[in-house]
């Protein structure tokens, strides 16, 4: 590394200009030579060349010799997209000493010479103004520096579920202190209501029971529980956070890092297929409840839904994860049902348990009564009592279409076929209705195959409704200035490439809060989101480009009104009543900027006159 | 084939005069995360467009300030494009929104100033929408060579208008009421009241109008002292509202009063010291 040129923004620019063929690629289209002859002519362009490729080692080296031989001090490289490949020119830059904010990318590839393929001369001419225009933005640039800003190394945790647990073990194992936040009075969040997981079919209570063990003991893990976050300040590597649980003092705490794991709720079918409006019409996981419980009544048919309320009945998007649940349940109920039956006095209590029992017309109650008098040997058929044997019992499936991806699932799909379970398809044009025939549950559907009208009588319908976001999520948003999506579940920096990562550095998300997601997927982002979340405690500090607003004091009135459009909470009001930027949370996206009433704000690198200046480099004739 | 050939003869002998022909200046600002990265993949896919735009990079489209657009018109520019994602596809999560009420103004200021607002365009394209930001870009080119050369460089009048536009942008008073609007009409105003947006759009319209005749006003006054009724001649307002204005300005000791023949008044710009 060379020795730091020093560049006083008063000294006289000193411009080189390397402009790319990319072999042919611009080359081929535009006169490059012409265009390095032309950026001779520009103002304060000192040396200007062509090169075949400017990003191979030769191109490189050319750049570092200009700037040692002819005491360059701003840099313009003409040939691809900034995109891909500023860092490696800036590096180069820096490599020769000069600071890597004096370099200006001009894109005559992408925008020129592969756009305009048959026009040789306008695309020659316009990849002249191009140059022009980064000549007059590299003539206003002037050096920056870097800021440091250390992180506290240690985080908390929101949400105590599988996936806010796992997170804050993973973190506690590296060492860093966590808080870690539930707002129940025990850990274990949506699974632990559950009876029995799918693939391994074990029982949810033993499969999470260590992880909750562990999480209880960990030395590094401080456990708040039946209490919520009441505010949080500050940014990456410094947050003010304060924890408040009901009747006790609220706790203060300094953390570098957040992740949120607050996870999701089930959908309350209200209004469909005759929840809340008939008996044993239960949803996914009201009947994992009775399973648990061994609360089931007496059942000879079952009807599971699917897609109740999800893919665009209610909820736009398809919920993941009951496909395979309900595959598992009519496993479960083929295999273990005489495990899971209640006792005949149970049954009075699960029906009471639908939350409707006022809706339920008299009659119902009756059949109610008279079937548990039934089941007490008091009267009724013989024979039905004598159907014991579970294969008695019969489970159809009505789907829309079954999604059970990988490797695991679709074998388990086949086992469930493999013991009689019946798969129904409907179509959204035919829903499945729910309807009382008498005193007999029923389920009509249309056929597909037969294309006819069919009935069927049940004993139970269980409706595979959504997960759905927490209705309070937007309270959690907005206190740590992250976004929901539009179904209301948090919103990721970017599907494919940061899937825990918020754009607001140092909080990141996890589990069923950013969408619906089995146990094995909530682990392996907690995981993601807790290794993410370390890297900048584990460095101790973070650097923030030098890309951020910045505020003139003389000028800024203190109307705050920056404050309010700046969506990373990247401003606040200084002790003087005026604005100021916590550079570590400014990403330089400019909203302030454009907005402040004074025009007091502006940003590093990307200033009004540098803006302007290229700007209108374009619209001047050629010189 | 005789007409087909004589078609092409006509079409041969146009291609000179075709060469000379005008070619608009449009500015093109694109955001580094959708519009910007959709014209490199347009690229990428050797997706064709006219050579008349000129890109500028900013890291988000809200970046663009009335100001910046307003003071580039003024400079002589054909067209101005500018360039986000998609509504809540931002990078910077709302950038794009406040970019959407900022279009509105420039585009209402430039309607007064009398310059086509069609020359600006406010588009949402995506980094995976090349073949769209071609589309957008032939399209907005041959929309601004309809409109033909801007005629702010040889119309000195509609120049200072122009001026005059980009001045009221750059007031207290449009920045704080752009800058504020989302938050009226989203979260409410301090006493939790949420604004109409129609009311709220009728009310900056009216501001904007003030704006622009009082920082006309203050343009055409720069150039030499002149009296209300001159000042309502060349601006087409009425006197009474002229001197309403001139009321306003005074207070913020922006224009001063002078009586070159004894009788009546005329009003020069204050050009330093001006206090907003």
């Amino acid at each position: 590394m060379a020795d730091t040129i020093k560049v006083d923004p008063k000294d006289k620019p000193r411009i080189g200009v390397f402009v790319c063929h990319c072999g042919t690629n611009i080359g081929g289209f535009v006169d490059v030579k012409s265009v390095a002859e032309y950026a001779k002519t520009l103002p304060d362009v000192i040396y200007a060349t062509d090169n075949l490729y400017t990003c191979a080692e030769d191109g490189l080296v050319s750049i570092r010799e200009g700037i040692r031989k002819h005491n360059l001090n701003r840099i313009i490289v003409a040939s691809c997209t900034p995109r891909t490949h500023a860092p490696l020119f800036q590096a180069t830059c820096e490599s020769a000493g000069l600071n890597k904010y004096l370099f200006t990318f001009v894109n005559i590839r992408e925008h020129c010479s592969w756009v305009h393929m048959k026009e040789r001369e306008k695309g020659t001419t316009k990849a002249r103004d191009l140059i022009r225009m980064g000549v007059a933005r590299a003539r206003l640039l002037i050096p920056q520096e870097e800021q440091r800003v250390d992180v506290e190394p240690s985080g908390v945790v929101i949400g105590g579920g599988v996936a806010g647990m796992t997170a804050a073990l993973s973190l506690a194992d590296m060492g860093f202190p966590v808080h870690l936040v539930e707002r129940e009075a025990e850990l274990g969040g949506f699974v632990k209501n559950l009876n029995n997981l799918y693939v391994t079919e074990k029982s949810a209570t033993d499969t999470i029971k260590p992880l909750i063990e562990k999480t209880k003991a960990h030395k590094n893990v401080k456990l708040h529980l039946g209490s919520q976050m009441k505010s949080v300040e500050g940014f990456i590597g410094n947050y003010e956070i304060v924890i408040g649980a009901k009747g006790a003092e609220d706790i203060k705490a300094k953390v570098g890092t957040i992740i949120v794991a607050t996870g999701a709720l089930e959908y309350v079918p209200e209004g469909l297929y005759g929840y809340n409006q008939y008996p044993n019409v239960v949803t996914l996981t009201e009947f994992e409840i009775l399973c648990k419980k061994k609360a089931l009544p007496k059942m000879k048919n079952v009807a599971i839904i699917q897609c109740a309320g999800s893919r665009g009945q209610v909820k736009t998007y398809c919920s993941r994860v009951c496909c395979n649940v309900a595959i598992k349940n009519a496993i479960n109920i083929v295999d273990n049902y005489d495990n899971m039956l209640g006792l005949a006095e149970q049954l009075g209590t699960v029906i009471e348990k639908v939350p409707v029992e006022q809706k339920v017309p008299e009659e119902i109650i009756e059949r109610r009564r008279r079937r548990r008098g039934r089941e007490r040997g008091e009267e009724g058929e013989a024979d039905e009592v004598k159907l014991g044997p579970s294969e008695k019992i019969e489970v159809t499936v009505f789907n829309r279409d079954i999604m059970a991806y990988g490797v695991e699932h679709e074998l388990t799909y086949n086992k469930a076929r493999e013991k009689r379970v019946k798969f129904v398809r409907y179509t959204t044009d035919h829903l499945p209705r729910v309807y009382m025939e008498g005193n007999q549950l029923t389920v009509g559907y249309f056929h597909e195959t037969l294309k006819l009208e069919r009935t069927m009588p049940v004993d139970m319908v269980i409706l595979s409704t959504p997960l759905v976001a927490q209705p309070d999520a937007g309270d959690l948003s907005q206190m740590l200035k992250v976004p929901l999506g539009q179904e209301g579940f948090f919103l990721e920096a970017h599907v494919k490439l940061r899937p825990v990562d918020f754009a607001t550095d140092g909080i990141f998300v996890c589990g069923t809060c950013r969408g619906p997601a089995d146990i094995t997927e909530a682990v392996t982002q907690a995981s993601a989101a807790a290794s993410r979340a370390a890297i900048p405690m584990a460095k101790g500090y973070v650097q923030a480009e030098a890309l951020t607003s910045v505020v003139d004091e003389n000028k800024c009135s203190g109307c705050g009104t920056c404050i309010q459009v700046c969506p990373y909470g990247a401003l606040r009001k200084s002790e003087k009543g005026l604005a100021e930027v916590i550079v570590a949370a400014c990403k330089g996206c400019g909203c302030c900027g454009a907005t402040c009433p004074e025009g007091a704000i502006t940003m590093t690198n990307y200033t009004d006159a540098q803006l302007l200046a290229e700007a209108k480099a374009a619209l001047q004739e050629e010189v | 084939m005789a007409e087909n050939v004589q078609h092409a003869i006509a079409q041969k002998k146009d291609e000179p005069a075709g060469a000379n022909e005008w070619e608009p200046k449009i500015i093109g600002f694109l955001c580094n995360w959708c519009s910007y990265a959709g014209a490199d993949l347009c690229g990428v896919s050797r997706y064709q467009y006219p050579t008349n735009v000129r890109a500028v990079r900013v890291m988000c489209s809200t970046r663009i300030s009335p100001h910046i657009v307003l003071e580039l018109f003024t400079a002589g520019a054909d067209g101005i494009l500018v360039g986000g994602c998609h509504l809540n596809d931002c990078h910077y999560i709302t950038g794009n929104f406040y970019t959407e009420k900022r279009l509105r103004l420039m585009k209402k200021l430039l309607e007064d100033a009398g310059i086509e607002p069609q020359r600006l365009r406010l588009e949402w394209v995506s980094a995976s929408e090349g073949e769209k930001f071609s589309k957008i870009v032939t399209e907005f080119t041959e929309q601004v060579k309809k409109l033909g050369p801007s005629k702010v460089k040889k119309d000195a009048a509609l120049k200072t208008r122009a001026s005059a536009a980009d001045g009221a942008s750059q007031t207290f008073r449009l920045r704080a009421l752009v800058g504020k609007e989302l938050g009226l009409e989203k979260t409410g105003n301090v006493y939790g009241q949420k604004l109409d947006q129609t009311e709220l759009e009728k009310l900056i319209d009216a501001a904007t109008k003030d704006e622009f005749e009082r920082s006309l006003i203050l343009e055409l006054s720069k150039q030499k002292a002149r009296s209300v009724k001159e000042l309502g001649q060349i601006m087409d307002v009425p006197t009474d509202k002229v001197l309403r204005h001139i009321v306003v300005l005074r207070q913020k000791n922006m224009i001063a009063m002078e009586h070159p023949d004894g009788l009546t008044p005329t009003y020069k710009a204050i050009e330093i010291g001006g206090e907003q």
